[in-house]
């Protein structure tokens, strides 16, 4: 007779915590072979067309940087929280207010060009998304509120903020009534690294704050303190962390890089303000932190990936007839097969062959 | 103000508070046995959308319901796999079931976006609907406003009357102390994690079918959360929670208020929409100021796995 048991691991496994996501990602696409074939369609060539189209040309691998971007700048920043146990979730909000202070500044700069503009669009990005997620730090450390359901409740007031100033004082007196706001003048727009594509300085961006990011993670005193706060709290206590000031930490780097992320996507490939400037990558970016361990080098690759699903459901709307929320299906499978296999971190399973017979 | 005016104006709180308390009290259960389920707004999502195209294909509102509990109940369960049997964190498994049933619900959604279901007609209650003021908007509802006192009823019978109430606040108390008087702790778990599943299901059915009867992705905008915040509000009593949530109803309505209130008052009505959410953050850290009254009454092992040693 077979029997199954799961026995406790001695230690916690390192292998299975790195395997661990590409497990998840075989799994997630083996259940996209399912759900084509369940909708009707080839599962093969619909494999094709979500996994494989958009990488076919040059232009699509610069669109699939780009989509990666703003994954790679939130998840990193939320990953430091989320290492010290701050469940920073309203990062979509923190987005808006970045991309909303980056165009005041651009707004206010008019034509005027200069090299500053862009400098001063970022700090305005940063602060903005770090003001935004300053609220449920302050509420967090001062009244104890629960930082998950204040940064939640801060992305809904977030869209309608932005709603309001695109409708209101920003709205673009030429636009025809659009909600949205004037095109910033080139100067307030992010240089294009590659002529011919989307993608520009943003990305060189990313990649030096996933380098300071892992430096803070791993090289940093503080960056200890985080961990040891979130692994071991009581240690933390111990040694005298201030556990409020993880919180602020934690919170406002999480903004701020959202924030910048925001600012990176209306001087980007928007050129704008409108309402629509979040397109999800707040709550994306909570599944690329998670995929890539809440690792700079993990998260790069898990941006990646997720930046794939992102283009892959463009794909299958325009060739397959389904609507792009597939890829939503996709990331929260994703996320699925990975809280599934971590099981396996902590605990292995015992596979025991015994005679029926031999009666214990 | 006008006698119409106020009944419709509690007439319209009431309708506005309903999900509120239906979600809230199926997490309240949820939580009572120690599971933090994060993913009502994604589970409201797939009822309302199941119960929506259950409606649209029978025609019958009550089988949309029920679609829409199954829906619920089916997300729970996928939930339930992931925390209980799998051991995996309940915060990051029940935010994963938001942005899952978010997704999944927009994406099954898409082909009945431009259509609308005929609206429900009230159920009226004789002689009590002819009470003056109160008798039209407290007995002249929609059959789930009266499904959410019965729950209401039911749930604090079970919690505090009965001995199955009993057991599930032992195992949300101290789980192992339930474990070795031998009840099955996961088994109970499982039980109340599908209740309140089904719960949200039914709030979401409620959106779609009844409360705006049509479907458009992103249209449970929040009240998920809001539920939830709601059960923390509430301090884990059932009667608070009908309260809150009647007052959140009012919040929602408010642009209601103010145009009945007369008052010549320029609001963007951004604000106004934004008003409910900034009401919870409010609500939230009013309750939370002192840590005292949550740490008594939230269940000792709300979020914590537990995995019987055998």
């Amino acid at each position: 007779m077979l029997s199954f048991k799961l026995e406790t691991r001695p230690e916690a496994s390192r292998t299975m915590s790195y395997l661990s996501p590409l497990i998840a990602v075989a799994l997630t696409m083996l259940g996209g072979l399912l759900l084509f074939s369940a909708l009707g369609k080839d599962p093969l060539e619909g494999f094709q067309v979500f996994f494989l189209n958009p990488l076919r040309h040059w232009y699509g691998v610069s669109e699939l940087l780009l989509k990666a971007v703003p994954l790679m700048l939130i998840a990193v920043g939320l990953a430091i929280g989320f290492r010290a146990n701050v469940w920073n979730i309203g990062a979509e909000g923190q987005f808006i207010l970045g991309a909303c202070g980056a165009t005041g500044v651009a707004l206010a700069m008019g034509d005027s060009s200069g090299p500053l503009v862009l400098p001063a669009m970022v700090v305005a990005g940063a602060l903005g998304g770090a003001a935004w997620a300053a609220i449920p730090a302050f509420l967090r450390t001062r009244f104890n509120a629960n930082e998950i359901l204040v940064s939640l409740m801060l992305v809904y007031v977030a869209q309608l903020l932005v709603s309001w100033l695109v409708f209101g004082p920003w709205m673009d007196p030429d636009g025809f009534n659009f909600p949205q706001s004037k095109m910033f003048s080139d100067s307030a727009l992010l240089p294009l690294l590659v002529e011919g594509t989307r993608l520009n300085l943003a990305f060189v961006m990313a990649l030096g704050v996933l380098v300071i990011g892992y430096v803070f993670m791993h090289n940093s005193y503080l960056g200890f303190k985080m961990r040891v706060a979130g692994e071991a709290a009581d240690a933390a206590r111990y040694a005298g962390f201030s556990a409020k000031r993880m919180v602020w930490i934690g919170l406002l780097v999480g903004g701020a890089c959202a924030g910048l992320a925001g600012m990176a996507e209306v001087a980007g490939p928007m050129g704008q303000l409108t309402d629509k400037v979040a397109s999800g990558y707040g709550f994306a970016a909570i599944i690329v932190a998670f995929v890539g361990r809440l690792n700079p080098i993990g998260i790069f690759f898990a941006s990646l990936l997720m930046a794939l699903l992102f283009l892959g459901g463009e794909q299958a709307q325009l060739y397959l007839s389904l609507p792009a929320s597939i890829s939503k299906v996709f990331q929260g499978m994703l996320l699925f097969f990975l809280l599934g296999s971590d099981l396996f971190i902590n605990y292995r399973l015992r596979v025991r062959l015994t005679l029926a017979k031999a009666g214990d | 103000m006008e006698q119409s005016l106020i009944t419709s104006m509690l007439f319209a709180t009431l309708v506005a508070g309903t999900p509120l308390i239906i979600v809230a009290l199926g997490e309240l259960i949820t939580e009572k046995a120690g599971v933090l389920n994060l993913g009502a707004e994604g589970t409201m999502a797939m009822g309302a959308v199941a119960a929506f195209a259950a409606t649209h294909y029978t025609g019958n509102p009550y089988l949309g319901v029920l679609a829409g509990m199954a829906a619920g109940a089916l997300m729970s369960l996928l939930f339930g796999l992931l925390t209980l049997t799998l051991m995996a964190n309940q915060v990051a498994s029940g935010l994963a079931l938001t942005i899952f049933g978010v997704g999944l619900s927009a994406f099954v959604g898409k082909p009945f976006e431009s259509l609308t279901l005929p609206a429900v007609p009230a159920i009226r209650i004789p002689l009590l609907a002819d009470i003056p003021l109160l008798g039209p908007a407290l007995f002249n509802q929609q059959s789930l406003v009266y499904f959410s006192w019965a729950l209401l009823g039911g749930v604090i019978w079970f919690l505090y009357k009965s001995r199955a109430g009993l057991i599930l606040r032992a195992v949300g108390e101290s789980p192992s102390s339930a474990h070795s008087i031998g009840y099955s702790v996961i088994g109970i778990r499982y039980l109340a994690t599908t209740f309140g599943g089904a719960m949200a299901g039914i709030g979401g059915a409620f959106l779609s079918v009844f409360y705006t009867p049509l479907w458009v992705e992103g249209m449970v905008s929040g009240r998920g959360w809001i539920a939830l915040a709601l059960v923390v509000f509430a301090t884990w009593r059932p009667l608070r929670v009908m309260a809150g949530a009647y007052l959140f109803g009012g919040v929602m309505i408010s642009q209601l208020f103010i145009q009945g209130s007369g008052l010549q008052i320029e609001v963007p009505s951004q604000l106004l929409s934004a008003l409910p959410y900034l009401a919870t953050i409010f609500v939230l850290v009013l309750i939370s100021r002192n840590q005292q009254t949550i740490r008594l009454n939230s269940p000792m092992s709300l979020g914590q796995p537990y995995r019987p040693d055998a």
